[in-house]
């Protein structure tokens, strides 16, 4: 089933307090593709990214993982549902009390009952898949910021999750390493079959490895275009959307 | 290994769904026989073992994965198992024959992994670690003493108009030690009072000497408890909450942010925080004798036979205004020791959010037993000068 909806938000409007963030988001992410959260600054793409992985409920709409009424059910069944992400924090978000190892093996010994052993040697591939083998046994304060971000993706796949959110994947990163992430990411799509969310304003790195997302709009405060970047780039007459795919300056000064 | 087991596909039954497989055909074109499923959270993914292939240079292992089941990264994991053997014996990997998702993940992994990087955990030995010791501790109380003097000078220069401390941070720090604490602080000390007079009235009561409750109370609480009380609660109040502040500070870069625009922390951070605590604690440490001789009054009266005017007659006399210079002295320097150790703390601190617990949790321990062991040197010079 190659047009299976894994994701789906219906007019889901978020806000914090009396203050919208955006309102009337609609869309259906399939299954495998990796769907790109577009927009300026302060459009709210990490608020919706941060209400897909139930960080925060959202006042109006309906969002379903599956054909599981996310904010429908309660904190258990969150958390079951939860299961299935896997979430590459802007900075990778270690923890710093625990080695690089013990990051990664964490949620496997919250949740399942594998051996150290075992547990080891899962955290070894995960750590191999990223190239982050050597850093082990190292803290996240002794490593650099792209290798906390690898790291951050290695312990993303400890519970082989099949939907993975990535924000700012590429931020910080420079172009050959952030290069190298993008084939990583789109690897590990194809190996893993995984179904992956991004967010992002890195154009080349869109360009590259999105074949769907949203626009988001930080005036109007709604989505104002759907659909792959470079086809949005190519196709898109909205002045604001091919300003920002072609890094222009808008008619107002603003980049 | 040359035999030919044929499985048949009947997935039902579990002793199929165990992960299996066994390498079959000549040494040089061995073939890699994959059934059953591989899946990582049973937690049964067999290890390929280290001896599992001859050394045969040049040959090519392929694969057959059609009885595979499930599978995901379990699978992955004994395939990177046979990669590295394989590459040790000299054979290569026909990848063309694994299913792409495989192929494309087992490509990540590499033949010959980097050795994990080691702390090293050498012991020193142990006369070299008390010379370590010795030699931070000095440095520490040469590095205390100087942003001791820095914030002096800071505060000079502040006093002449010369240099920029803010005011709204000084009022903001002197809020925060100073009227927030008030009620710790009332509690703590109504409390320490109230126990010196139980104490005390029923050991008094038995020689008839009721009424010198007042007097054990008013001079424990000027002399000392008010005192030491209220500095062991700031230390651990204010104290924590600077050093994790200046920590956090330094965690997201802000420390480096000051030093770069020339902005003193001295003078920008310490003096505010230092300043505070020897402003309040003085008031802090009256109020908290107040409050302290308040529970003392309240056992006294309803336990003993005394009346309201006697005991308040008794605790006035019970010490001279010697006794409130000594007291009053002893907080200013507990707050200036406060102050000054848990920014130091804080500044000195790593830069993670464990660090920031580390030195919270540090400045209140060395704010604790620092306001003791000064206590109790104060307690020797009053000896000596007789006080």
């Amino acid at each position: 089933m190659p047009d299976q909806t894994v994701l789906s938000l219906r007019d889901i409007t978020l806000s914090f307090g009396p203050k919208i963030i955006q309102k009337n988001i609609s869309l259906d992410v399939r299954k495998g593709s990796i769907f790109a959260v577009m927009g300026g600054s302060g459009c709210g793409k990490s608020t919706l990214l941060k209400s897909m992985i139930g960080l925060l409920r959202p006042s109006a709409g309906e969002y379903h993982v599956g054909d599981e009424n996310y904010w429908a059910g309660d904190e258990a069944h969150r958390a079951e549902l939860n299961h299935r992400f896997g979430v590459l924090f802007q900075s990778g978000a270690l923890w710093s009390s625990m080695t690089i190892g013990e990051n990664i093996a964490l949620p496997l010994q919250m949740f399942t009952d594998l051996k150290p052993a075992v547990i080891r040697r899962l955290v070894e591939l995960k750590l191999g898949f990223v190239g982050m083998l050597q850093a082990i046994d190292l803290y996240p304060s002794e490593i650099s910021g792209g290798m906390r971000k690898r790291a951050g993706l290695a312990r993303a796949l400890a519970l082989d999750p099949d939907i993975l959110f990535f924000d700012e994947p590429s931020a910080g990163l420079d172009p050959i390493t952030s290069a190298r992430l993008d084939d990583l990411i789109l690897n590990l799509r194809d190996g893993l079959g995984a179904t992956i969310i991004i967010v992002s304003h890195e154009l080349p790195s869109l360009f590259h490895i999105a074949d769907d997302g949203i626009f988001l709009d930080p005036r109007t405060k709604t989505p104002i275009a759907h659909g792959s970047p470079r086809d949005l780039r190519d196709n898109c007459t909205d002045p604001q959307v091919h300003a920002f795919m072609h890094r222009e300056r808008d008619e107002e000064g603003n980049t | 290994m040359t035999d030919q087991t044929t499985t048949g596909p009947s997935a039902a039954q579990p002793a199929d769904r165990m992960p299996q497989w066994h390498l079959q055909g000549e040494q040089t074109a061995p073939v890699m026989v994959l059934s059953g499923s591989w899946q990582a959270r049973a937690g049964n993914i067999p290890v390929f073992p280290k001896d599992g292939l001859k050394k045969a240079p040049g040959a090519h292992l392929s694969f057959q994965t059609s009885n595979l089941q499930v599978w995901d990264t379990g699978l992955v994991a004994f395939l990177w198992d046979l990669k590295r053997v394989a590459h040790d014996a000299g054979i290569s990997l026909d990848m063309q024959t694994l299913p792409g998702p495989m192929r494309q993940l087992l490509e990540l992994l590499p033949e010959v992994p980097d050795e994990p990087v080691h702390h090293k955990t050498a012991r020193t030995p142990f006369l070299e670690t008390v010379g370590n010791h010795a030699i931070a501790s000095m440095t520490e109380v040469g590095v205390v003493s100087e942003l001791g003097a820095l914030t002096a000078k800071g505060a000079v220069l502040t006093l002449l108009g010369r240099s920029r401390m803010r005011m709204i941070d000084l009022l903001a720090n002197t809020a925060d030690a100073g009227p927030y604490a008030l009620l710790i602080v009332g509690i703590v000390n109504f409390l320490i009072g109230a126990i010196l007079a139980f104490v005390g009235a029923v050991e008094l009561q038995k020689f008839a000497a009721g009424i010198y409750v007042a007097s054990l109370v008013g001079i424990a609480m000027v002399r000392e408890m008010a005192a030491v009380m209220t500095a062991i609660i700031m230390a651990g109040r204010t104290g924590g909450a600077y050093a994790a502040r200046i920590s956090t500070m330094q965690g997201n870069e802000e420390i480096d942010a000051l030093n770069v625009f020339g902005i003193p922390t001295s003078t920008y951070l310490i003096l505010p925080a230092v300043l505070s605590l020897i402003i309040t604690m003085p008031f802090l440490y009256l109020y908290g004798c107040l409050i302290g001789m308040l529970g003392g009054f309240v056992v006294a009266i309803s336990m003993l036979d005394i009346t309201a005017a006697g005991y308040f007659h008794q605790t006035v006399t019970a010490f001279g205004i010697g006794q409130f210079v000594f007291g009053f002295t002893k907080s200013l320097v507990f707050g200036a020791f406060i102050g000054l150790t848990s920014c130091r703390i804080g500044l000195k601190a790593g830069r993670s959010a464990a660090d920031v617990g580390i030195a919270a949790t540090r400045a209140v321990v060395v704010g604790i037993v620092g306001v003791i062991a000064i206590d109790a040197i104060f307690a020797v010079i009053a000896d000596v000068l007789g006080i």
